[in-house]
C-alpha cells in the first residue's frame, strides 16, 4: 500500500500555481532570473527550486504542440539517490516520499550527480542536498502536497498508487480514443515504479523526460560493492586509530623507561 | 455573463474567442474540463497565437489580430447558408421576422449604412438611425413577415448582408486556411440543434478594438441564431478581468451610467427629473420600471434633505461629449483638469499611449493615488525621462487595504454577489476604500456646508453622515448601513427603515430608497443577508441558488424563458432551466418573466429588457452599425477585403489624427496581452518575488521567420517603436521570445508578421521593465471608447 502522485499533462495549462505553492509552503526564496527565451524559469533545479513547469514547443504532423508539465523528483521505488548515499540519509517512506534527512546528509553530492532525472539541488552554504519532499510535513498531518492542493484543474492528484495507475490508464485510453495515438503512461514501471506517474500526450522526450530512466550502473556498483566496503573502511580507520594510539602509548612507555 | 462559471459544464461546444481562458481565468478551466469529461464537449480556441488556451483546446483557429469581426461574420454566413440556425427559436424569440424601414440600405464599397453623416467635432461620422427602425402599422405595432421571406425582413437582410462573408473572402481577411475556418464553423454551428448548447467565452481580445462593440454584437447575433441564449451551457459569456470589476460596473464607475445601468442624466436630453423619466422610460419591456429606480436612487443620495426634483437637479449632467479615459487625458493635456483622484488604477502603465499620458499628468495641480503600493501613475514624476524639478504637481498617496484586508461583497463574472470576509487587518495606516471615500467626502461636505460656494447643495445636502456613519463614531463608516442602502430600504419622514425585499418593491413616490436596483435583495435580511449564503444545491443544474445572490432577483441564467420552446417545454430536457407545468413556471432557476405576465406575453417577449422583447439580430442599439460588420483596425497593413473603400470604423472619434501610422513605416502588427503570472499593470505582482522569478522581464513574442529576417535570436534585446513613439524619437525595449506559436499571416498575397507584448511591466516595483502601452494608440470604439490595444502597427530592430 503505497501512495503516489498522478500528473495528467492533458489537463495542465502551465499556470504554475503548483510552482508557486511549492515555494510558498516550503518557504523557499525566489531566484534571480532573466528571460532566456522560454516561459520556463528558473532554468534549473537547485537547492531552492524543487519543481519546475516545463514548456516545450515544437511542431509535428498535427501542427503546433506546446507540451506543459510539472516536473521534479519522481520519488522512485528504485531510487538512485538512495542507493549511492554513503550516510544513509535518504529513505523511502510509506507515504510515498523519498526523503533526505538533512541531519544525516554529509554533502558529498553523489545523489545530485546520480539522479537520472537531474532534479536534485545542492545547497553550498549548508552543504546538503535538497529536493522535493513530497510535502512530507503535510502528508503526516493528513494534507495533500501543496502542488496537488494548488492545481486548478485537478491535473495533479495524490492517492493510492494502484488507484492512480488505473486512472492513468483510463485517461490514456480516452485520449487515444479521441485521436491521440501517442498518449501514454510514464512512471508505471520505470525506475522500479515511480512515486510520480504521468499521463503524457507524446513521447517522454517531448517533455524533456528521459525516455528510459535507469539508475546509472556505477551507482549500482557503488551500492553493492563499496557501500558495504565502507564498513570495512570504518573498521580499518578505527583499527588504524587504535593501533596508532597504542603504538604511541608504547613509545611513551619506552621513552619513560629510557629516562 | 448571461450565464455563469459553473454553467459551462453543460456546454457541448465552447468557443474561447478573444479570451485566453486558461491563461487568465485558469480556475474556470475545471468547468470546461467537466464538460469535456461528462459530455464529450469540445473547446475551440480562436486566437492569433497558440496560447495556453490553445494548448488545452481541441481546435486552434489562428486569425490575424483585428479580424474577429470577419471570423464571426463567417460563422453567421455558415449558419445562414447551411440552415444551421435554430429556426423555431429564431422565428419566435428574435426580431428575424420584423420588417425594417424601406429606406434602409448598405453601401458595400464604402462599408457604410444608410443615414451616415459627418461629425466634424469628433473628426468622424455618426448615424441618423431613422432608416434602421422597424416598420410599424397605423396602430404603432411592428410589421412582421412570419415566413421570413419579405426582402425587408431582418432575416433576409441578414442573409444578403452576410453573403460576402464566405469562406474564400474570410480566409483572405483573417489569414486562416479555409479548411480550418470550415472545421470551426461546422463544430460550433452544430449547437444550432435544439438540444445542444454552444458557449462563447470572450474578453479583451474581442472588446479592445475600434470595432469592439461590433465584435460583441457578432457573438450575440450568432448565439441568437443558434438558439444558445437563455439555455444551460449557452450564453454570451464575458470573462471579467478583476475580482470586482462586475461590481464596479454595476455600481456605475463608468461616466455614462448611474447605478444599475441607467443612463447618466444629460443636459440636452433630460434637464429635469420628469424629462429624464419621459425620455428614458420605454413603452414596454422591464425598463418601464425606470421611474421607480431613478427616484429610489435619488432618495438614497439625498434622503429627506431635498425634494425629489431638487435632488435630481443636484446630479451632474453630461454635456453630450466623450469623457472617457482618452478624452479626459486629452483635456488634461490642454490644462483643463486641475486634479485627479486615481483610485486603484494605474493608467500610466495600462492606458493607451501611456508615455504621453504620464506627460500630461505634469499639468495637474494635484494628484491623489489610492492604492496598495506606489504605482507608476503616482510616481509619474520620477519616471524615465522626467525632471521632477520642472513638475509642480502635488501628489498625495492614500494607502488602501488590499482586497482580502476588508469585508464586503464582490460580484463575479456570473453576476453572483458574494460576501467576502477579511483574512487579516490592513497594515499601518492603510484603510478600506469605503472608509477612505467616506472620510474624504465627509470632509468635503463639511467644507461646503461651512464655507458655501457657487453651488454647494449637491454636496452639502447629500445624506451622507445620516445614512452611513457608525453609531458610535461619526468619522467611521458603517459597512452594514451602506449595504442596507444599496439593497434598498423603505423611507419615511424619520429616515431609512426596513429593508425592501426585492426590486419589485421599489416605488416612485419617495417611499423607498435604493442605491442600486439590480442589487435589491442581496441584503434584504441584514442578520442573514443573501450574499452571505453558502448552501450548495442538492440537485439541479449547478445554479446553486442558495449560494450568494445573483442579480437580478437571484436569477442565474438570464433570458431563461428562451430555454423552453413556445409551448413551454425545455429545448434540452437533460439540463432544463424553467418549464411550464400547466399552471405556472417552475424549474431550476428564477424565471426571467415579470410577475403578472401571462403565458402568451412571456412567450412573445423572452428578452424582457428590450421594448419589443425579442433578441435583436438587427439592432439600432449601438451607434455604429445595425449588423455586426468587419472593419479593419485604425492602424492596419491592409485594405478591407470585403469593402474596398472602407477605412476603420467611421464612427470612432479620432482624437489624434496625427498619431496613426501606416504599414510603410510600421510593417508589423502588434498585439498586447496578459500572462498568468502577472496581473494587469503589475503594481502588485511585480512586488512578489515568486512571480518575478517566473516572469522577470518584458518579452516580445515573434515568429521564427521574422526573427531570422531581422537577425534576432531568442533572448536578444529588441527595440520596438510605433508612430506615437517614433515621432518623439522614443522606443521601448524587450527580450526576444522567438516562437513557433505565432505564424506569419498572408493577406491579399502579402506576408504580415504579428508580434506580441504582455503589458504588465513598468518602472516601479521589484521587477521593472518598459511600458508596452507607450506604443498603443489613443483611439477606441465609438460606443465605449475602449482603446484599440489589440491590433496596431509597430517597427522593431535588434539592439546590439
Amino acid at each position: 500500500m503505497t501512495k503516489a502522485m498522478l500528473i495528467d499533462t492533458s489537463k495542465c495549462m502551465g499556470c504554475r500555481g503548483c510552482q508557486v505553492a511549492c515555494k510558498q509552503w516550503n518557504k523557499l526564496p525566489a531566484e534571480d532570473t532573466t528571460f532566456s527565451g522560454s516561459y520556463e524559469n528558473p532554468p534549473q533545479y537547485s537547492a531552492n527550486t524543487w519543481m519546475r513547469v516545463v514548456f516545450n514547443e515544437y511542431e509535428d504532423e498535427n501542427g503546433i504542440q506546446w507540451r506543459l508539465a510539472k516536473e521534479g523528483c519522481m520519488h522512485c521505488n528504485d531510487a538512485a539517490c538512495m542507493q549511492v548515499c554513503p550516510s544513509g540519509a535518504i529513505e523511502r517512506t510509506e507515504l510515498g516520499a523519498v526523503r533526505i534527512d538533512q541531519n544525516k546528509c554529509i554533502g558529498c553530492n553523489y545523489c545530485v550527480r546520480m539522479c537520472p532525472f537531474n532534479v536534485m539541488g545542492f545547497d553550498r552554504e549548508q552543504s546538503v542536498a535538497r529536493k522535493c519532499t513530497f510535502c512530507y510535513d503535510r502528508l503526516v498531518n493528513g494534507y495533500e502536497p501543496a502542488c496537488v492542493t494548488a492545481c486548478t484543474t485537478d491535473a495533479i492528484k495524490y492517492g493510492e498508487r494502484s488507484d492512480l495507475l488505473n486512472l492513468a490508464y483510463e485517461r490514456m485510453s480516452e485520449l487515444q480514443e479521441n485521436g491521440n495515438s501517442k498518449a501514454q503512461v510514464y512512471g508505471d514501471e520505470e525506475v522500479g515504479g515511480a512515486g510520480v506517474i504521468y499521463v503524457l500526450e507524446d513521447a517522454p522526450e517531448k517533455y524533456h523526460l528521459p525516455e528510459d530512466p535507469r539508475v546509472p550502473w556505477h551507482a549500482r556498483v557503488w551500492n553493492s560493492l563499496f557501500r558495504p566496503l565502507r564498513v570495512l573502511v570504518i573498521i580499518a580507520i578505527a583499527f588504524g586509530l587504535w593501533s596508532n594510539f597504542s603504538r604511541s602509548k608504547k613509545i611513551q612507555e619506552q621513552k619513560k623507561k629510557a629516562q | 455573463m448571461t450565464n455563469h462559471w459553473n454553467d459551462y459544464q453543460h456546454s457541448d461546444v465552447i468557443m474561447a474567442i478573444g479570451g485566453n481562458t486558461a491563461e487568465n481565468h485558469p480556475v474556470s478551466m475545471k468547468w470546461i474540463e467537466k464538460a469535456r469529461e461528462e459530455k464529450g464537449a469540445k473547446l475551440i480556441c480562436v486566437d492569433p497565437r497558440y496560447c495556453r488556451t490553445a494548448a488545452v483546446s481541441d481546435l486552434h483557429v489562428p486569425i490575424r489580430p483585428g479580424t474577429n469581426s470577419a471570423f464571426l461574420g463567417y460563422l453567421l454566413h455558415y449558419a445562414l447558408e447551411n440552415g444551421k440556425y435554430h429556426e423555431e427559436y429564431v422565428k419566435y424569440y428574435t426580431n428575424a421576422t420584423y420588417l425594417i424601414n424601406e429606406d434602409y440600405s448598405f453601401d458595400d464599397v464604402e462599408g457604410v449604412f444608410s443615414g451616415i453623416e459627418e461629425d466634424p467635432e469628433r473628426n468622424a461620422h455618426s448615424y441618423d438611425q431613422s432608416s434602421w427602425q422597424y416598420q410599424r402599422d397605423d396602430n404603432g405595432n411592428i410589421r412582421t413577415d412570419p415566413d421570413m421571406e419579405n426582402p425587408n425582413c431582418v432575416f433576409q437582410i441578414m442573409k444578403e448582408f452576410y453573403k460576402k462573408y464566405n469562406k474564400q473572402n474570410i480566409s483572405e481577411v483573417t489569414g486562416c486556411p479555409q479548411d480550418k475556418l470550415e472545421e470551426a464553423a461546422e463544430l460550433f454551428c452544430s449547437t444550432g440543434e435544439a438540444s445542444k448548447a454552444g458557449n462563447i467565452l470572450y474578453a479583451m481580445g474581442i472588446t479592445q478594438f475600434t470595432h469592439g462593440a461590433q465584435n460583441v454584437r457578432g457573438i450575440a447575433v450568432l448565439q441568437l441564431l443558434l438558439g444558445n441564449m437563455g439555455i444551460a451551457g449557452g450564453g454570451v459569456n464575458a470573462q471579467r478581468g478583476q475580482s470586482n470589476v462586475q461590481g464596479a460596473t454595476d455600481m456605475a464607475i463608468l461616466y455614462h451610467i448611474i447605478p444599475g445601468y441607467m443612463g447618466t442624466p444629460q443636459e440636452a436630453l433630460h434637464p429635469t427629473r420628469q424629462e429624464y423619466k419621459d425620455v428614458e422610460t420605454p413603452e414596454s419591456g422591464w425598463w418601464t420600471e425606470t421611474p421607480k429606480y431613478i427616484d429610489s436612487l435619488l432618495k438614497a443620495f439625498y434622503g429627506n434633505n431635498a425634494s425629489m426634483d431638487e435632488a435630481y437637479s443636484y446630479l451632474p449632467k453630461l454635456d453630450g461629449k466623450d469623457h472617457s479615459h482618452i478624452a479626459m487625458y486629452k483635456m488634461m493635456s490642454e490644462g483643463k483638469v486641475k486634479g485627479m483622484i486615481c483610485w486603484a488604477d494605474n493608467p500610466a502603465v495600462s492606458g493607451p499611449t501611456a508615455g504621453d499620458k504620464r506627460d500630461y499628468q505634469k499639468k495637474l495641480d494635484w494628484l491623489v493615488s489610492v492604492d496598495v503600493v506606489e504605482n507608476e501613475t503616482a510616481a509619474f514624476w520620477k519616471g524615465p525621462g522626467m525632471d521632477p524639478s520642472e513638475i509642480d504637481t502635488e501628489v498625495f498617496m492614500l494607502p488602501a487595504a488590499a482586497a482580502y484586508e476588508r469585508d464586503g461583497t464582490k460580484a463575479n463574472s456570473g453576476r453572483w454577489i458574494q460576501w467576502q470576509w477579511k483574512a487579516q487587518e490592513a497594515p499601518g495606516d492603510a484603510k478600506s476604500d469605503l472608509q477612505i471615500v467616506y472620510e474624504m467626502f465627509k470632509k468635503l461636505q463639511e467644507k461646503y456646508q461651512s464655507e458655501g460656494g457657487t453651488f454647494p447643495e449637491p454636496i452639502a445636502k447629500m445624506a451622507w453622515v445620516e445614512h452611513y456613519a457608525d453609531d458610535h463614531d461619526e468619522d467611521k463608516v458603517d459597512l452594514d448601513k451602506v449595504c442596507r442602502m444599496v439593497n434598498g430600504r423603505y423611507y419615511t419622514a424619520n429616515g431609512p427603515g426596513e429593508q425592501v425585499e426585492n426590486f419589485v418593491g421599489l416605488e416612485e413616490d419617495g417611499s423607498t430608497a435604493c442605491g442600486n436596483w439590480l442589487y435589491c435583495g442581496y441584503y434584504n435580511d441584514p442578520d442573514n443577508p443573501a450574499c452571505k449564503n453558502r448552501e450548495r444545491e442538492k440537485e439541479g443544474i449547478g445554479a446553486h441558488p442558495g449560494w450568494g445572490f445573483a442579480w437580478p432577483l437571484n436569477r442565474r441564467i438570464v433570458y431563461n424563458r428562451a430555454s423552453a420552446d413556445p409551448d413551454g417545454n425545455p429545448w434540452n430536457p437533460d439540463a432544463p432551466v424553467i418549464w411550464w407545468d400547466g399552471e405556472d413556471w417552475v424549474g431550476n432557476d428564477v424565471p426571467d418573466i415579470p410577475g403578472g405576465w401571462n403565458f402568451d406575453k412571456a412567450t412573445d417577449m423572452p428578452f424582457i429588457m428590450l421594448p419589443e422583447g425579442r433578441g435583436r439580430l438587427f439592432s439600432f442599439g449601438v451607434n455604429d452599425a445595425p449588423l455586426p460588420i468587419h472593419y479593419e483596425p485604425a492602424e492596419s497593413p491592409v485594405q478591407n477585403v470585403l469593402y474596398p473603400q472602407a477605412k476603420h470604423n467611421p464612427v470612432s472619434q479620432v482624437f489624434y489624427p496625427d498619431q496613426l501610422g501606416d504599414a510603410e513605416e510600421f510593417p508589423y502588427i502588434m498585439t498586447t496581452y496578459r500572462v498568468s503570472e502577472h496581473y494587469q499593470s503589475g503594481a502588485l505582482t511585480r512586488n512578489m518575488p515568486w512571480l518575478n522569478e517566473l516572469m522577470p522581464e518584458l518579452f516580445i513574442e515573434m515568429d521564427e521567420d521574422l526573427a531570422e529576417e531581422k537577425g534576432i535570436s531568442n533572448g536578444d534585446t529588441v527595440a520596438i517603436t510605433s508612430k506615437r513613439l517614433k515621432d518623439n524619437d522614443k522606443e521601448i525595449k524587450a527580450k526576444a521570445c522567438v516562437t513557433n506559436r505565432i505564424k506569419p499571416y498572408k493577406v491579399n498575397g502579402k506576408t504580415i508578421h504579428v508580434v506580441g507584448l504582455p503589458f504588465h511591466w513598468g518602472f516601479k516595483g521589484l521587477a521593472t521593465g518598459d511600458v508596452a502601452n507607450d506604443l498603443s494608440p489613443s483611439i477606441g470604439d465609438p460606443n465605449t471608447t475602449i482603446p484599440e490595444f489589440k491590433a496596431f502597427l509597430c517597427d522593431l530592430r535588434r539592439v546590439e
